[in-house]
C-alpha cells in the first residue's frame, strides 16, 4: 500500500483527490458526502458577495454518442449567504479534521474586501485559500474572476492584499483565458502565493440549436458564453501546468485542474509537476463515487512502479518537456503493422492516402490474402495511422536506428550561425 | 415461444421490435466506418454500409435510407429476411475482436424511418418511349421495374396473384416479415409509374409471343412454384398441406384455431420448412417435427433459423424419409411412415446422398403433414417463352441476362439452381437491378438520348 497523501504548499490531504471548487462543493451536505466517499480534499466554491444565478446554467458535448465529452456552465460563485457557508465549512471541518478544506474567496479588487473575508475565512480553521481569478463569465463582466486573472498586476497586487492577512497557505487559481499562462502565475509567485492552481475553466459556447437557433444553454431565447471544461479540455490544461512546472521564476507547487476524469489522467498531471489535482465534471458526470477507483487505481500503479509515496512522482516527466527546438531532428520512427493483429479496417490506409504522406499499400498475397504494408522508407513517423487504428497492437511505431548524431533546431542553427561567423570572417580577412 | 392460446394474432407479430433510436446511435457510433469495407463486398447488392450506419450516427435517416434503398429496392424486407451473419456481418472486421455491427437491425431502423415518414427517394428518368413487360412482380421484378423507370422505360409488371411481392409478400411468414414492409416496398416501385397488373397469368390471360411481340424487351422473373408431390402414399389425404400455402394462409387469411393441440410433421428443412414448423408453433400446434433426410450439415436452412426453429421448441428428426402418409376411414392423417437413411456417396451437387436403411422403417402418430421439400419450377411457361432451360432453370448468359431469345431476359429464382446463384431475396434484387441495366445497355443504342 502506497503513501498516498501529499503535502500542498503546507496544505495535508490524505490523498491527490480533490474536488475543485464548484457545484459539487456548494454545500456541507455535498463535501460531507464527498469525504465520505473517500475525496481528500475539496474546494468550497466561491465565497464572495452573494450573488443572483439564472436558471438553465450547464451544457455538454457529445462526441460520437459519448455524453459530456466536454462540459460548459454558466453558473456563478455561490448564492449561499456567507454566514451559512461559513458555519457548514466549520461543520465539515471538525467532522473531517484530516481532510482538506480550501476556501475559495472572489471579491472586488480592493485591499480591504480581502482582508475582510480572508479574516472571517480563516476564523472557521480551513486548511487553507484559493483565489478564483478564473471564472470567465459573469463576474468577469464586475471586474472580478478571469477580468482580474488576466492582468498580472491586478493578480499580484490582489495576492499581495490576501497575503497581508492570511495566516493559512493562499493558492492563486489561474484563468486560461490569456495567451501566456506563465506571466500570471509569475505574477502570483512576486504577490506572495504559496502554490498556483490551474486551469479555471475556458470561454466558450457549448453549441446552437439548429432548430430553434438559440444557444445552447440559452436563457429564455438568449445565451451567454460560459466556461468549458471536462475531458475535452485536459491537453489544454496539462500544458499550461507543464510550462509553469518547467519555469524556474515559478518554484510553488501547483494543484492540477481541468478534465482529471480517472487515476490515469491523475497521474499524468501529477508527473507534469502538480502536487495535486482537483475533479469536478467526473463527479458530476458519476457522483462522487468515483473517487474509490482513483484511489485504488492510483495505489495499484504507484505499488505495480515500486513507488511508495504518490509525492515521488511528482514532476518526474517535467524534464522531459522542452520546447521544439530541443527536440532531436535525427531521431527516426516509422509505423510497422502486424498483420497477425491488424483487422483490415483499412482506415490506416485511408488516413495516411488521403490526409498525409501516401504511404501505406494494399497489397495482396501469393495465396490472394490481402494485407496492409507501410512502406517504411517513405513513413515520416507521424503516427497518424497508430492513432486511427481501432485494434491495440496492429499498428507499432517503432524506432529506426541511424548512424546520425542527436541534433537539435536550435543546435543545427548554432552550427549555422558558427559557420556563417566564420565564413563571414574569412571573407572579412 | 410462449404461445398465447386465446389470441393466437399476438403470436404472429414481429419477433423483434427493432432498435430504439438509443441503440441504434450506440450501435451506428461503434461502427468503425471502414475504407473500401468487406461488409460492402459481402451485400450482394452492395449497398454501402458504413455510409448508411455513419448517416444513422449523424442523424440523417433520410440519406441513410436512401443509401439503402438505392442499392437495393428490397432494403426493408432484406433488412429483416437476409442471412446477415452469412453475408455483411459475416465480413465485420469486429469479429475478429469484439461482435459484430448489427447491420441487419441498422438497416431495419433507418428504413423503418422511412417507411413512418413516408418518404419517397426517387423520381422516373424522363421517359424513353421504350416499353418493357417484366413477368412475374416478385423481388427481381420489382427491382427491375424500379431500375427501368429511373432509367425513362415505361414498366410494365404482370403478375398472376393478387397482389405483387412474391414471396416477401406471401412466402415469408408474417412474424419475420410483415405484410406492410413488402406493401411499401411495391408502393414504391408502382410511385415511379411502374403499372403493375395483376392476377394476370402470362400463358394463359396473355400469351408469351403477345409480350414478346407488343413490348421492347421482356424480363422473366416468375421465381418458382408450389411444392412438388414427394410422390408417396397419401399425399391427398386430409391434413397434408403444401408448405408454400400453409405460410401464405398465415399472411392472408384469419390465423384459423383449427391446429391446437395438433401433432405437426414438416418435411424438409429449407427455409420455407422452418417458417412452415414455427408457424404451426404459433397456430398451437402442440408438438411440431421436421423431417430431413439428410443431416443439419446438409440442410438448406439456415444456422438463424434453425436456431430459431429450436427455440420455438420444434424437434428435427435428421436422416429420417416419409414413406407413407397414414389416414384413417374419414380420409384424414393419423400418422406417417418413415425410414431411417444414411448418407452415401456425394451426388452431382456435392451433397452425400441419402441411402435408406433397409428394415428400418417406423410409423409417427400425426395430425397433419406439411410439405415442404422444395419448389417445382413453371416449366410450361418457360418452354412457351421457348427458351433454353435445364429442368425449369433457365440458361441465361451471366453477364447479359440474355436468355436464349435475346428479347428476353431473366433474372431471381427462376435462373438459380443447377450450380449458379443463391435464392435469397438480395440476391434477387441485385439481379433485377443487373438486368434492367442490361436491358437498357441492349435498348439505349436503338433511341435518341444514349446513355
Amino acid at each position: 500500500m502506497a503513501d498516498l497523501r501529499i503535502n500542498l504548499a503546507g496544505i495535508k490531504s490524505p490523498n491527490p483527490f480533490w474536488l475543485a471548487s464548484a457545484p459539487p462543493t456548494n454545500s456541507g451536505y455535498q463535501v460531507q458526502r464527498a469525504f465520505e466517499a473517500g475525496w481528500g480534499g475539496a474546494v468550497w466554491k466561491t465565497l464572495g458577495d452573494p450573488i443572483l444565478n439564472v436558471s438553465s446554467r450547464f451544457a455538454a458535448v457529445s462526441f460520437n454518442g459519448q455524453r459530456v465529452a466536454g462540459f460548459n456552465n454558466i453558473e456563478l460563485i455561490t448564492d449561499r449567504p456567507l454566514e451559512v457557508n461559513l458555519k457548514e465549512i466549520y461543520e465539515t471541518k471538525k467532522r473531517f479534521p484530516d481532510h482538506a478544506i480550501i476556501a475559495s474567496l472572489m471579491v472586488e479588487p480592493k485591499q480591504e474586501k480581502w482582508h475582510e473575508i480572508v479574516k472571517r475565512v480563516e476564523d472557521t480553521g480551513v486548511d487553507g485559500l484559493e483565489l478564483n481569478f478564473g471564472c470567465p463569465h459573469g463576474m468577469a463582466e464586475r471586474g472580478m474572476g478571469s477580468a482580474s486573472g488576466q492582468v498580472p498586476e491586478l493578480v499580484e497586487r490582489q495576492t499581495y492584499w490576501v497575503k497581508e492577512a492570511a495566516k493559512t497557505p493562499v493558492i492563486v487559481k489561474l484563468t486560461p483565458n490569456i495567451t501566456d499562462i506563465t506571466s500570471t502565475a509569475e505574477a502570483a509567485v512576486k504577490g506572495g502565493a504559496d502554490a498556483v492552481s490551474m486551469i479555471n475553466t475556458i470561454n466558450s459556447l457549448a453549441g446552437v440549436d439548429i432548430d430553434t437557433w438559440n444557444t445552447i444553454p440559452h436563457v429564455g431565447g438568449k445565451g451567454a458564453h460560459g466556461g468549458y471544461c471536462g475531458p475535452a479540455v485536459k491537453p489544454i490544461a496539462l500544458h499550461m501546468v507543464g510550462e509553469c512546472a518547467r519555469n524556474p521564476r515559478i518554484p510553488i507547487p501547483i494543484s492540477g485542474i481541468g478534465g482529471i476524469s480517472n487515476w490515469q489522467n491523475a497521474v499524468e498531471f501529477m508527473l507534469m509537476g502538480a502536487t495535486g489535482v482537483q475533479v469536478c465534471t467526473a463527479a458530476m458526470h458519476h457522483g462522487f463515487r468515483i473517487v474509490e477507483d482513483m484511489i485504488e487505481g492510483l495505489n495499484n500503479y504507484l505499488d505495480d512502479k515500486g513507488i511508495s509515496s504518490v509525492m515521488d512522482i511528482v514532476g518526474k516527466s517535467v524534464p522531459k518537456y522542452s520546447d521544439w527546438g530541443n527536440l532531436d531532428l535525427n531521431y527516426n520512427i516509422t509505423a510497422r503493422i502486424n498483420q497477425d493483429v491488424c483487422i483490415e479496417c483499412n482506415k490506416c490506409y485511408i488516413a495516411c492516402e488521403d490526409t498525409s504522406h501516401q504511404c501505406i499499400d494494399r497489397l495482396v498475397d501469393s495465396n490472394g490474402v490481402s494485407f496492409l504494408k507501410v512502406r517504411e522508407e517513405d513513413c515520416v513517423g507521424c503516427n497518424l495511422c497508430s492513432i486511427v487504428c481501432p485494434v491495440d497492437g496492429a499498428i507499432d511505431m517503432v524506432e529506426v536506428p541511424n548512424d546520425l548524431p542527436p541534433m537539435t533546431w536550435n543546435e543545427r542553427q548554432a552550427a549555422l550561425g558558427l559557420l556563417n561567423g566564420t565564413a563571414e570572417k574569412v571573407v572579412k580577412s | 415461444m410462449k404461445i398465447n392460446h386465446t389470441n393466437i394474432d399476438l403470436n404472429f407479430q414481429e419477433i423483434h421490435p427493432g432498435l430504439s433510436q438509443n441503440e441504434a446511435l450506440e450501435e451506428a457510433n461503434r461502427c468503425l466506418y471502414c475504407y473500401d469495407a468487406p461488409c460492402i463486398k459481402a451485400c450482394p447488392t452492395g449497398i454501402d454500409i458504413p455510409s448508411f450506419i455513419k448517416k444513422i450516427a449523424s442523424g440523417n435517416l433520410k440519406g441513410s435510407a436512401k443509401t439503402i434503398m438505392t442499392a437495393n429496392p428490397m432494403g426493408a424486407s432484406c433488412s429483416r429476411v437476409c442471412p446477415t451473419e452469412e453475408l455483411c456481418e459475416g465480413a465485420c472486421v469486429l469479429n475478429h475482436t469484439a461482435k459484430p455491427i448489427m447491420i441487419g437491425n441498422l438497416q431495419r431502423y433507418a428504413t423503418d424511418w422511412a417507411i413512418k415518414n413516408e418518404v419517397d427517394f426517387f423520381e422516373p428518368g424522363t421517359q424513353n418511349g421504350k416499353r418493357v413487360a417484366i413477368v412475374g412482380g416478385g423481388p427481381a421484378g420489382l427491382s427491375a421495374a424500379r431500375e427501368l423507370a429511373r432509367l425513362g422505360y415505361k414498366a410494365d409488371i404482370f403478375e398472376a396473384e393478387e397482389k405483387a411481392g412474391g414471396l416477401n409478400t406471401f412466402g415469408i411468414v408474417p412474424f419475420r416479415l410483415p405484410m406492410a414492409i413488402s406493401d411499401w416496398e411495391i408502393e414504391q416501385v408502382e410511385k415511379l409509374g411502374v403499372t403493375i397488373h395483376t392476377k394476370t397469368r402470362i400463358g394463359k390471360d396473355l400469351s408469351a409471343d403477345e409480350l414478346v411481340n407488343s413490348y421492347d424487351a421482356v424480363i422473366l422473373a416468375i421465381g418458382m412454384a408450389h411444392v412438388p408431390d414427394l410422390g408417396i402414399e397419401g399425399e391427398n389425404l386430409k391434413g397434408v398441406y403444401d408448405a408454400i400455402e400453409f405460410v401464405r394462409d398465415t399472411k392472408t387469411k384469419p390465423l384459423s384455431h383449427q391446429f391446437f393441440g395438433k401433432k405437426a410433421v414438416v418435411i424438409g428443412a429449407g427455409n420455407t420448412a422452418i417458417d412452415a414448423a414455427t408457424s404451426s408453433v404459433r397456430l398451437g400446434a402442440g408438438n411440431v417435427k421436421i423431417l430431413y433426410r439428410r443431416t443439419s450439415e446438409e440442410m438448406t436452412a439456415y444456422a438463424f433459423e434453425y436456431e430459431f426453429a429450436k427455440q420455438d421448441g420444434v424437434e428435427f428428426r435428421f436422416l429420417t424419409a416419409p414413406s407413407r402418409i397414414i389416414g384413417d376411414e374419414q380420409g384424414r392423417v393419423i400418422g406417417i411412415e418413415c425410414i431411417k437413411m444414411e448418407l452415401g456417396e456425394p451426388a452431382e451437387d456435392g451433397r452425400r446422398r441419402p441411402v435408406p436403411i433397409q428394415g428400418s422403417e417406423f410409423i409417427l402418430e400425426a395430425d397433419m403433414v406439411i410439405k415442404a421439400n422444395g419448389q417445382a419450377r413453371f416449366v410450361g411457361l418457360i418452354e412457351q417463352f421457348n427458351l433454353h432451360h435445364d429442368d425449369g432453370v433457365v440458361k441465361v448468359d451471366s453477364a447479359s441476362y440474355q436468355t436464349s431469345n435475346e428479347k428476353v431476359f431473366a433474372c431471381g429464382d427462376v435462373i438459380f439452381g443447377k450450380g449458379q446463384g443463391e435464392a435469397m431475396v438480395v440476391s434477387a434484387a441485385q439481379q433485377g437491378k443487373e438486368s434492367a441495366h442490361a436491358v437498357h445497355r441492349s435498348l439505349a443504342p436503338f433511341f435518341a438520348e444514349t446513355v
